[in-house]
C-alpha cells in the first residue's frame, strides 16, 4: 500500500466484488427532484430595479382584472437554479457526448461561432417592427442567406419564414394550393410515398387534401408504374422526399417530376436530407417546385432538446408569385421588408406567424454556410455519404442491410431479419447501444422495412468515433447471436433510469406537478 | 476545414473497406444531368475571424434596443434576461440534444418540459399545457383548428384587439382546413362587438388580453356568451409577464389559452425563435396539439418522464393526426422555464408590478404632450397613442434622432384606418431617463 507523506493511501487494494445497489443519486450523476418538490421555494434569483420615486407599485389601477394572489410557482436563488438546471443535464445524452446517429434527424455538430455571433446585440436585441432604417444589416443578412439558399439549390426564390420543418412543408403545399386556386383550378389530391415521414400525410392533410400512397419497389424507391396509375387531373402535388427515407437517392427523381408537371401537379421535394447532396446536386436540375430546408439538419443550427428548428422553403419561378408574406426587397434607401401584399403580390397565400421567422436560426445558418463555403459544403454533403457507406460496410456482415445493393446516401437502413429466432427485438437492440455509450439509431422508421434501424453518423464523425461505435454494434450483434437474451431484454442497465412504461404514462396522463 | 474530422488518408482508407474506387460512385444513383461537375459559385470556405468580421459588419449596421431610448411591443417585448439563462442553455447536453425519443437517456429534458408544463398550467390558470409550440402566433393558429375538430363547426370569430399577424396567420392555416375567420374591425376595447358576433355556427371566440392596443380586457363576459352558444374561447397574451398580475385566461373561463412566451427569458431576436404557450380544459386534451410530457414509472418502480399521448401525432396517425407539428421550441421553452425558476411566482408577480408602473410613467410624459391623445383605457405596459399626423413618418423622425418610438399600427394593419395611432410600451428596462429624451423628441416633432 502507497502512502502518502501525511498518511493518505494513494494506491486502493485491487477490487473485484460487485458495488452494492448504489442509492439514488450516487457517484457524480446527482439525484434531482423537480423543482417543485424543493421545500424552500419562496426566494428569487433575480434582484429588480427600483421603481421610480413617483412609482407605486402597489396603485393596480385594473380593478377587478388582477390576480388574487401570485402564481403558485417556485423561485430559488441563481446558486440553486444552476445546480438544479446542471444535475438535470447530466442526465440527457448530447453530441458533445458521443455518436448520436438518429436516422434522418442529421445530428451533427453545432459549431459553436453561430452561438456567439447570433448574441451579438445587433442581431439578438432587435426587435421585429423597428423601423426598416434601423435594421438594414438584419435585412442583408436576410438576403444574403436567401442568396446562399437560392444558389446551392439552383431554385430562384425561398420564403424564408417557415419556423420548423413541417411548418415549411406546410408553407410549400399552401403555395401550391394558392397557384392552382389562382387558375380555378380546385385539385384535392396530394400523392406520397409509403415511406415518408408522418409529417407529410399530417401536413397534406392540413392543408386540405385527400393523400394518396405511392407503392415502393423492392430497391425501395418510388414505384415509377404506380405512381403513373395514380396521377390523375385531381392530383395537386407529389411529395417525395430526396434522398428518400430509406437513405436512397431516388434515381427516377428526373422521371417523376417530368410525370408530375404533364398532367399539371407540382413537385414538392421534402428536404430533410439535402445534407446528403448540398453542393453536389441542385433540387432545381431534378425539376423540383418547392422544398423545405431544414436548418437545423443542413445547415447545423443547435437541435435545443427539440427545437427551435427553420424550415425556409425554395420556390421554382412558377410557384415564386405565391410566397407568404413577408420578404426583403432591395428598395431605393437600401433594403425593405414587404409585409403587406398589394398590388401583385396579393397572389400570397398569407402569413406562416408572426414577424419574420426564425432570425436566431438565420445567423447561426449562414455562419455555418460562411465558414464551409461552396467547397466545404459539398466535402459535407461526401463526408456524410461517405460515413454512412463506411458503416454500412463494416455492419453488414453481422446485420442485414435493408437494401444491400448499391450505395446509400448520408443514412443506411437495416431491417431485423438479423435477430429472428434470437428473440431480441430492434427496441431490446437499440436499449443494449445505450449501455455500450451510444444514442440508439432511429429505430421502427420508415415504417416500409420490418424492424427498421436506420443509422445516421453525419459527416463530423471522426474514423476513430465511428470504428468505436462499428466495434459496439459488432460486438452487440454478436452476443444477440449468442443467445445472451438478457442483456438486451432488461437493456439499459447503465442509464440514469431502466425502461420507463409508456403505457402507464398514457393511460393514466399526469402532465403537470401537483402537490 | 475545421468541423470536418476525416483526413484525406482517412477517406481512401474508408473508400477501400466499402469497396469504392472514388468518392463518386457513392452518388452513382444521382442521374449524370443533375451532377455538379464543380462547387456553386458562392465564396470559399473562411476561418472563423473572417465569419466574425463579415457578421459583426452586419449586426453593426442595426440599432439594437439597449443602444438607447426604445420603445416597441406590439407582441415582441424587450426584457432583462439573466445572465444564468444564457449559460444554462448553451449547456452542450440541452443545445446538442433532440427530441427525448429515448427517455432513459433523455431525462434532462424530459423533466425540464414537465416542469415548463406545469408553470405554464399555472400561469395560464388551466389544468393541461403542451411542451410548447413554434410561437404564440402558430399557437394561436392551432387552437382555432382544435375548436373547430372539437365543435365540429367551421367559423371562428376573431376579436378586433387581436394581433394582426396573429389573425393573418390563423387566417392562413385555417383557410385550407375549410374554417372561416371573421376579424372585426380592429377597435382599442372590442370586446362587445365579439359578443355581438357569436351565433350558433360559431366554432369560437378567440380574445386578446392585453390586446394589441394594449387594452387589458375581462372576457369573462364573452366566455359565458360563448359557453351558452356551444362556442370556445381561446385567449390570447402575447405579453407573458402580464400572467403575473393580471387574472389568468383560466379564471376567466378560457378553455384554450395561447400565449408567445418570449418575454420570459428570451430575446427579441428579430422576431424568432420565440416560444408558443398552449393550455387547456382537462376534457380537451386529446384534441390537444404538438408534444406532451407526462409521469410514469421505471421498471424498477422509480419515477420518470416520457413524451406521452402520440398517438394524436404524426408519426402515428400520418394524415389523421391533430397537427402536423413535429417538433416543439425546446431550447426557448428551457430559457423560459429557468427565467421562471429564478423568478418565482412572487418575483413575475413583482416584474409585472414595476413593468406596469414603469408604463404608467410613460403614460402620465406622453399625455402631457399637447396634441396626444392617449386611446388606451385601461393598460398593462403597452398603450396607443393618437398621433397629430401619420405614425410611420413620426416614427422614422425620431429614429433619425435616435429614439425607436414604438410601432405605427398602420404596419401591422394598414387598411383600418389608424394610420396616426402608435403602438408604446415600456418595460423594466426603460428608464426615466429615456422616457425624458422620448417626450422631448417627440413634443418637438408634433411642434414643428
Amino acid at each position: 500500500m502507497s502512502v502518502q507523506s501525511v498518511g493518505r493511501v494513494t494506491r486502493p487494494e485491487p477490487q473485484t466484488g460487485a458495488a452494492p445497489d448504489a442509492p439514488p443519486g450516487s457517484g457524480l450523476l446527482q439525484h434531482e427532484p423537480l423543482i417543485f418538490e424543493l421545500d424552500d421555494w419562496d426566494k428569487t434569483g433575480v434582484d429588480f430595479p427600483p421603481p421610480e420615486p413617483n412609482e407605486d407599485l402597489e396603485a393596480i389601477d385594473l380593478a377587478g382584472l388582477t390576480r388574487e394572489s401570485a402564481p403558485a410557482l417556485p423561485g430559488l436563488s441563481e446558486p440553486e437554479t444552476l445546480r438544479h438546471y446542471v444535475r438535470l443535464s447530466q442526465q440527457n445524452h448530447a453530441i458533445d457526448l458521443a455518436l448520436y446517429p438518429l436516422g434522418s434527424c442529421t445530428m451533427k455538430h453545432n459549431p459553436r461561432l453561430g452561438e456567439k455571433m447570433a448574441r451579438l446585440p445587433g442581431f439578438l436585441d432587435i426587435h421585429p417592427l423597428q423601423p426598416p432604417s434601423t435594421v438594414q444589416g438584419a435585412l442583408e443578412l436576410m438576403d444574403t442567406l436567401a442568396h446562399w439558399l437560392k444558389t446551392l439549390t439552383g431554385m430562384p426564390a425561398v420564403a424564408l419564414t417557415p419556423k420548423a420543418g413541417a411548418h415549411g412543408e406546410l408553407c410549400g403545399l399552401l403555395t401550391i394550393r394558392a397557384a392552382h386556386e389562382a387558375r380555378g383550378d380546385g385539385r384535392r389530391t396530394v400523392l406520397v410515398p409509403t415511406s415518408a415521414h408522418g409529417t407529410n400525410p399530417a401536413t397534406a392533410a392540413l392543408a386540405g387534401y385527400q393523400v394518396e400512397e405511392i407503392a415502393q419497389t423492392a430497391d425501395g424507391r418510388v414505384d415509377l408504374a404506380d405512381l403513373a396509375a395514380k396521377l390523375h387531373d385531381d392530383v395537386a402535388a407529389v411529395m417525395v422526399t430526396n434522398p428518400n427515407t430509406c437513405g436512397l437517392f431516388e434515381r427516377d427523381v428526373i422521371e417523376i417530376a417530368r410525370l408530375t408537371h404533364a398532367i399539371g401537379a407540382y413537385f414538392y421535394c421534402d428536404g430533410a436530407n439535402f445534407n446528403a447532396i448540398v453542393g453536389r446536386v441542385r433540387p432545381g436540375d431534378l425539376g423540383v417546385d418547392a422544398m423545405h430546408i431544414n436548418l437545423h439538419k443542413t445547415f447545423s443550427t443547435p437541435h435545443g432538446g427539440g427545437g427551435p428548428g427553420a424550415g425556409p422553403v425554395v420556390l421554382s419561378a412558377a410557384l415564386a408569385p405565391y410566397a407568404p408574406t413577408p420578404w426583403v426587397v432591395h428598395g431605393e434607401q437600401g433594403f425593405d421588408l414587404i409585409e403587406q401584399a398589394v398590388g401583385p403580390a396579393r397572389e400570397a397565400h398569407g402569413r406562416m406567424c408572426a414577424f419574420h421567422g426564425q432570425m436566431g436560426m438565420y445567423v447561426r445558418a449562414l455562419a455555418y454556410m460562411m465558414s464551409h463555403g461552396a467547397d466545404g459544403l459539398r466535402q459535407v454533403a461526401e463526408d456524410a455519404v461517405l460515413n454512412a457507406n463506411y458503416i454500412k460496410a463494416r455492419l453488414s456482415g453481422a446485420m442485414t442491410a435493408a437494401f444491400p445493393d448499391g450505395p446509400c446516401m448520408h443514412e443506411v437502413l437495416f431491417d431485423d431479419r438479423w435477430l429472428d429466432e434470437t428473440g431480441i427485438t430492434t427496441l431490446d437492440f437499440a436499449k443494449a447501444m445505450i449501455d455500450a455509450g451510444f444514442h440508439p439509431m432511429t429505430m421502427y422508421f420508415p415504417l416500409v422495412v420490418h424492424g427498421a434501424m436506420l443509422i445516421e453518423p453525419t459527416e463530423t464523425e471522426s474514423r476513430r468515433e465511428l470504428d468505436r461505435f462499428c466495434d459496439a454494434m459488432l460486438e452487440l450483434a454478436s452476443a444477440a447471436r449468442d443467445g445472451d437474451v438478457e442483456r438486451f431484454k432488461g437493456a439499459p442497465y447503465h442509464a440514469p433510469l431502466r425502461r420507463l412504461d409508456e403505457t402507464l404514462a398514457a393511460r393514466r396522463p399526469r402532465l403537470r406537478w401537483t402537490p | 476545414m475545421r468541423y470536418l474530422p476525416l483526413t484525406d488518408a482517412d477517406r481512401s482508407g474508408m473508400l477501400a473497406v466499402i469497396g469504392a474506387a472514388a468518392i463518386d460512385d457513392l452518388f452513382s444513383d444521382v442521374p449524370v444531368a443533375a451532377r455538379l461537375a464543380s462547387p456553386v459559385d458562392l465564396p470559399a470556405h473562411a476561418g472563423e475571424l473572417a465569419v466574425e468580421r463579415a457578421l459583426g459588419r452586419l449586426a453593426a449596421r442595426n440599432r439594437a434596443a439597449g443602444a438607447g431610448p426604445f420603445f416597441c411591443g406590439a407582441g415582441a417585448y424587450r426584457h432583462h434576461v439573466p445572465a444564468s439563462v444564457d449559460h444554462l442553455i448553451q449547456r452542450s447536453e440541452f443545445l446538442t440534444s433532440y427530441t427525448p425519443y429515448q427517455p432513459e437517456i433523455a431525462q434532462g429534458t424530459l423533466q425540464v418540459l414537465f416542469e415548463f408544463q406545469t408553470q405554464v398550467a399555472a400561469l395560464t390558470g388551466l389544468p393541461v399545457a403542451n411542451a410548447s409550440m413554434y410561437d404564440g402566433s402558430t399557437a394561436c393558429a392551432e387552437a382555432v383548428m382544435m375548436a373547430a375538430r372539437i365543435t365540429r363547426r367551421k367559423k371562428a370569430v376573431l376579436s378586433g384587439g387581436l394581433h394582426p399577424h396573429y389573425a393573418e396567420a390563423t387566417r392562413t392555416l385555417a383557410h385550407s382546413a375549410g374554417i372561416e375567420t371573421f376579424r372585426l374591425g380592429a377597435a382599442i376595447d372590442a370586446e362587445d362587438a365579439v359578443l355581438a358576433a357569436i351565433d350558433a355556427d360559431t366554432a369560437c371566440v378567440v380574445v386578446q388580453t392585453p390586446n394589441v392596443f394594449g387594452t387589458v380586457t375581462d372576457i369573462s363576459a364573452i366566455a359565458a356568451a360563448a359557453k351558452a352558444a356551444g362556442a370556445l374561447t381561446i385567449v390570447v397574451t402575447t405579453e407573458a409577464v402580464s400572467l403575473g398580475l393580471l387574472k389568468s385566461p383560466g379564471e376567466m373561463g378560457a378553455d384554450i389559452a395561447v400565449a408567445e412566451g418570449q418575454s420570459i427569458g428570451n430575446g427579441l431576436n428579430f422576431g424568432g425563435p420565440y416560444v408558443g404557450l398552449f393550455a387547456c380544459r382537462e376534457p380537451l386534451l386529446r384534441q390537444m396539439p404538438g408534444r406532451l410530457c407526462g409521469q410514469t414509472v421505471d421498471a424498477q418502480g422509480r419515477r420518470g418522464f416520457v413524451l406521452t399521448l402520440s398517438t394524436r401525432e404524426q408519426h402515428i396517425r400520418r394524415d389523421k393526426a391533430t397537427s402536423n407539428i413535429c417538433t416543439n421550441s425546446g431550447l426557448c421553452a428551457l430559457a423560459f422555464s429557468v427565467h421562471m425558476s429564478l423568478l418565482g411566482g412572487a418575483g413575475l408577480e413583482r416584474l409585472a408590478r414595476l413593468n406596469h408602473a414603469r408604463a404608467l410613467t410613460l403614460r402620465s410624459a406622453l399625455a402631457a404632450i399637447p396634441g396626444l391623445e392617449i386611446l388606451t383605457p385601461r393598460l398593462f405596459n403597452e398603450f396607443a397613442v393618437r398621433l397629430p399626423g401619420r405614425a410611420d413618418a413620426l416614427v422614422e423622425a425620431l429614429a433619425r434622432r435616435g429614439v425607436i418610438a414604438g410601432v405605427p399600427f398602420s404596419r401591422l394593419d394598414p387598411d383600418a384606418g389608424m394610420d396616426d395611432v402608435l403602438l408604446v410600451c415600456a418595460t423594466e428596462t426603460t428608464t426615466a431617463e429615456d422616457i425624458a429624451i422620448f417626450s422631448e423628441a417627440l413634443a418637438a416633432e408634433v411642434g414643428t
